[in-house]
């Protein structure tokens, strides 16, 4: 299903305004650390696609790593520690 | 004479509590969801640390899911059925390891170099991205995205504050 129609000028065939897209595109393109610290104007809609694709499978691992590092600051801790741990979790 | 009488008059209502932030409903759920995954005796031993973390993960996914309010958005929806699925399928497959939320790089194959395949790609990441069209998942991906690096913030500070 070969469609290009985020970066042809044409109007869409499905019914989505050009404008909508790249309006969405550049929302996307704000939330990227890495496409916002460059400031440039003239990222293409693959890229950011492609940027975001990387960003969440970044998250994904960040999630990963500070899982495992949670379960581990609960097995390392000594017994009272883990408790004082624990009480101050249930009162947030 | 003044319509306010001092003894009658009823004391305002309290003005309504500001809406929570996004990072303060994540925050408190996943907060809840790891103290109950700390506390599970099941899960407090030495050698689960595996297990903990695996139980951790899926606490930060389903409190993400669920803080935006868990059926108003189309990626929560597919998240929260896709952890429910794999849940029942735990119980009878102990070892099915590939969670899946973490894909590999599946797609190097395709040389296409072009919008399609980058929604493909994104397709795949973000949940619930295959039954949508494209503007529809770019949407759903901008809000995914904010979601997840706050909670990424969240268990970070966590994280932080609670290391030794």
């Amino acid at each position: 299903m070969s469609s290009r129609r985020s970066r042809s000028r044409q109007s869409g065939s499905s019914g989505i305004s050009d404008d909508q897209i790249i309006d969405l595109v550049s929302k996307l393109q704000q939330l990227l650390p890495e496409i916002r610290n460059r400031r440039s104007d003239t990222v293409s809609a693959a890229k950011v696609l492609q940027e975001t694709c990387n960003y969440i499978r970044s998250l994904h691992r960040e999630v990963d790593d500070l899982s495992e590092r949670l379960s581990e600051l609960l097995a390392n801790s000594d017994s009272a520690q883990a408790a004082v741990i624990r009480n101050l979790l249930m009162q947030q | 004479m003044a319509p306010e009488d001092p003894v009658t008059v009823s004391p305002p209502p309290p003005p309504p509590p500001p809406t929570p932030s996004l990072k303060t409903k994540i925050a408190r759920r996943f907060v809840k969801s790891l103290a109950e995954v700390w506390t599970s005796r099941k899960l407090a031993t030495e050698g689960g640390v595996r297990k903990r973390a695996r139980r951790i993960k899926i606490a930060a996914y389903s409190s993400m899911a669920r803080a935006v309010g868990g059926s108003r958005r189309a990626w929560s929806r597919a998240l929260l059925a896709k952890l429910q699925g794999r849940a029942k399928r735990r119980c009878h497959l102990r070892s099915q390891r590939c969670l899946g939320l973490k894909r590999k790089r599946a797609g190097s194959r395709n040389m296409v170099r072009n919008e399609v395949s980058g929604s493909d790609k994104l397709r795949r990441l973000v949940p619930g991205g295959k039954a949508m069209d494209l503007c529809n998942l770019l949407e759903e991906t901008s809000h995914f995205v904010q979601c997840l690096a706050t909670q990424v913030k969240v268990m970070q500070s966590i994280a932080d504050r609670y290391s030794v």
